[in-house]
């Protein structure tokens, strides 16, 4: 059959199941967008590009599907960077359509040329540039191929205007994908399993600390399974949340440098460490020489690479979480209480609860608001974050029943994340409420998408913290230079209210504490349009316990009185 | 610090060598040298990387280098029995006084004299890394004008 590029690429997309495009058209995307016209695809016209990739990341992590974003060339692709490698670093499928000049053209400066595959190289897991019409099918196959096996990541498709233009003859003999130099990871080392058993069946204290390769890999039944078989307590990273049902028994609640007291104590008093899909990341860790100091360390991880990149490991075991626990659980011997560390445990829950203060001037405690949102929520909305204080409180006073129903810039720590991951979120599953936990500096970055969620009625709900600071980083000013607020004082800001109301958005203000449930009531009744409220916080509230940089977990400030 | 020598089998495609050294540069990998070439196969072409690292760095340089799609096999060689070369051009001072001494040199080495100027003789070597080292040694009393050393190749011996 005769086909432009442009309608293979579209052919191509929804074999691969993509239902919806986030993105926006420009000179050299003209034939994707002409095609797009008589496309069942949905396209999500946002309002910055910016948007468009942190909504398919969003869409990607809601669903477990490969998310699509399109630009066109030059500064439409650069303003995708930032979306990109917020993607890459928390491991999201991700598949980055952008337009190209025309092959003529490429090298010579020409009007909106940019060099997308050269400015994504290290933060992306693979680029392809799609030189020939013939290719395009091939290449979407492998891109999404790649995007979604083995550890995920963003692969991005540049793709050139001819390219695209070009008619040939085009036959889909659905070609199986064969990459010499990638193939899908498939099993695990039985004598490591065997190992990892021995070593869990003999510990006294052992501790699960559990992370996003649990959630990405669909392992959280199995990890339920074991922690419930051999009575480990599991801790869970920022991105592991919901990795593991936080109101069960067992959960010890986030760890590292906001984490709580007690899985802190727990990393630091264990004599096995069982690291399920996490990497190690220095917010978590803290000081490497005594992280985990008296523990025997057992990590499965998919990626060969993370074993052993920051810490020693005992029993490495490469292969898939789900794989592994699966292998795993049936050579676990059922336990009942360990009595001793349990009772360690509980006293550390009783004693050093995450807690937090009263407002000095009776302004509405930020932690307040997001307890609140789980109550009238009970674990079964979809929470997103912005990246600051509020995103931290998110983590810690919010409980996460299933796998995908908190999605958080945790390695890159985008502000601006939150709203369009959001619409991403609730195009990926309307059934479910979405709250984007925000926070008044993080909301500026991309809130012209409330243009977005307007248009296309995505009723999704922005809190915002109203602390009028840079909060986070006002926290360590005041902690550790001497309480100089350099630039963090965000008091100029428009009234919110009358900003949601000018893009036909529900504005709400909420200045007293008797009133934060009935307004959340109130905004989660509304379905056909977002909702954006502006609670007007305490303003110097920190976040706690805190690690401080440098020290080890157990150097915690904050969280043992209420101050 | 060692020096690990890695043969590295990639896709014969554009921008792999960038791939590969916009990894080192991003994760602060020492390069000491990296050749590319092609191989028996027009699909595949092979670098050989020399860098410097403890045996952890060469652990996550192996294992990041595998992630790369394009790349096909890591290969540490350096502890393998090898083969390796590396041909060096030397522009040497040389003025009536010295050319028999210098000659003398070549015929010692097993280099060549390429091109022989009023002033000045380019030699050509090829060899393993130490005889480089000492060939580069010994004109160096002479004065080295200019010099170009090709970085090595290398192949493991026997049938692997
Ligand atoms: C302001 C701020 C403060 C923060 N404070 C904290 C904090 O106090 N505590 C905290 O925990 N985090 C914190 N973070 C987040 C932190 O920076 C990291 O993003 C996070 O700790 C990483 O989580 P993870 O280890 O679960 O790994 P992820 O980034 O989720 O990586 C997933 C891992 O699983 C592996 N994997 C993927 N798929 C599979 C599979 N199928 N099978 C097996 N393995 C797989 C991957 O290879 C990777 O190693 C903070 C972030 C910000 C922005
Ligand atoms: C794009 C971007 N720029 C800068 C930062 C550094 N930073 C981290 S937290 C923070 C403050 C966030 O303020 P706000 O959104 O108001 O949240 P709060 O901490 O007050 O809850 C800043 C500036 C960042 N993470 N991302």
């Amino acid at each position: 059959m005769k086909m432009k590029g442009a309608e293979i690429l579209l052919h191509c997309l929804q074999k691969e199941g993509v239902d919806v495009i986030f993105g926006y058209p420009g000179g050299q995307a003209l034939p994707i967008y002409d095609a797009l016209y008589d496309s069942p695809i949905q396209h999500i016209l946002v309002r910055h590009e910016q948007g468009a990739a942190h909504a398919a990341d969003g869409y990607a992590r809601a669903s477990g599907k490969t998310g699509v974003c399109l630009a066109t060339s030059g500064p439409g692709a650069t303003n995708l960077v930032t979306g990109i490698a917020t993607a890459y670093m928390d491991s999201v499928p991700m598949v980055v359509l952008t337009g190209q000049v025309g092959s003529s053209f490429i090298g010579t400066d020409a009007f909106q040329e940019a060099d997308i595959i050269g400015i994504t190289l290290p933060i992306t897991k693979h680029s392809y540039m799609v030189e020939r019409t013939e290719d395009v099918a091939r290449l979407v196959k492998e891109a999404f191929h790649i995007a979604g096996t083995n550890r995920p990541g963003p692969v991005v498709l540049d793709l050139p205007r001819d390219v695209m233009d070009r008619v040939i003859d085009f036959e889909d003999n659905n070609e199986e994908v064969n990459i010499r130099g990638y193939r899908v990871m498939k099993g695990v080392n039985n004598g490591q399993i065997i190992a990892a058993a021995e070593m869990i069946n003999r510990a006294e204290r052992p501790v699960i600390y559990a992370g996003g390769g649990i959630i990405i890999s669909g392992a959280a039944v199995e990890l339920k399974e074991m922690a419930e078989k051999a009575k480990i307590p599991v801790t869970t990273t920022l991105m592991g949340m919901g990795a593991f049902p936080g109101m069960n028994y067992l959960a010890l609640g986030m760890l590292g440098m906001h984490g709580t007291r007690y899985a802190n104590y727990a990393i630091s008093e264990c004599d096995v460490l069982i690291a399920v899909g996490v990497r190690f990341d220095d917010r978590v860790t803290a000081k490497l020489e005594h992280f985990a100091p008296n523990a025997s360390i057992i990590h499965i991880d998919i990626d060969a690479a993370e074993i052993g990149k920051n810490v020693d490991i005992d029993v490495p075991i490469v292969g898939d979480v789900k794989e592994a626990l699966q292998a795993l659980i049936p050579r676990l011997q059922s336990r009942e209480e360990l009595s001793e560390w349990h009772q360690t445990i509980s006293r550390w829950k009783a004693e050093f609860p995450l807690r937090y203060g009263k407002s000095s001037e009776g302004r509405i405690m930020p932690q307040h608001v997001i307890e609140k949102i789980y109550e009238l929520t009970q674990g079964e909305a979809i929470i997103t974050t912005e990246v600051g204080q509020h995103q931290m409180w998110a983590a810690q006073y919010c409980q996460y029943k299933n796998p995908r129903t908190f999605l958080t810039s945790g390695g890159l720590g985008t502000m601006g994340y939150g709203f369009p991951a959001a619409i991403g979120a609730k195009i990926a599953r309307p059934d479910m409420t979405v709250i984007d936990i925000a926070g008044d500096g993080s909301i500026q970055m991309n809130i012209q998408e409330l243009g977005t969620a307007v248009q296309y009625k995505v009723p999704v709900i922005i809190c915002i913290l109203n602390n009028q600071y840079l909060g986070m980083v006002r926290q360590w000013q005041g902690l550790f230079y001497n309480g100089r607020y350099s630039y963090t004082d965000m008091t100029h800001q428009p009234d919110f209210v009358k900003l949601a109301e000018a893009y036909g958005a529900v504005g709400m203000r909420i200045t007293r504490n008797e009133d934060v449930e009935s307004a959340l009531q109130e905004a989660l009744q509304i379905k056909d349009r977002p909702v954006l409220m502006d609670f007007w916080v305490e303003r110097e509230a920190n976040v706690y316990p805190m690690v401080p940089p440098g020290q080890s977990l157990l150097n915690m400030l904050g969280g043992e009185d209420n101050e | 610090m060692n020096k690990h020598t890695l043969a590295v089998t990639v896709e014969n495609k554009p921008g792999v060598l960038t791939r590969v050294t916009t990894l080192f540069r991003r994760r602060g990998y020492n390069i000491d040298s990296l050749t590319v070439g092609t191989t028996e196969n027009p699909g595949i072409s092979r670098m050989t990387i020399v860098v410097e690292g403890d045996d952890k760095v060469i652990e996550q340089v192996t294992k990041q280098l595998y992630k790369l799609v394009d790349v096909c096999k890591v290969i540490d060689i350096t502890s393998e029995r090898a083969v390796d070369r590396e041909l060096v051009l030397i522009k040497v001072k040389a003025d009536n006084n010295v050319r028999a001494e210098i000659v003398q040199i070549v015929d010692i080495f097993r280099a060549r004299i390429v091109d022989i100027g009023r002033n000045s003789l380019i030699i050509e070597a090829t060899g393993d890394r130490g005889k480089i080292d000492a060939i580069e040694d010994s004109f160096r009393p002479f004065g080295i004008i200019e010099l170009v050393r090709t970085g090595k190749v290398a192949m493991v011996r026997g049938s692997k």
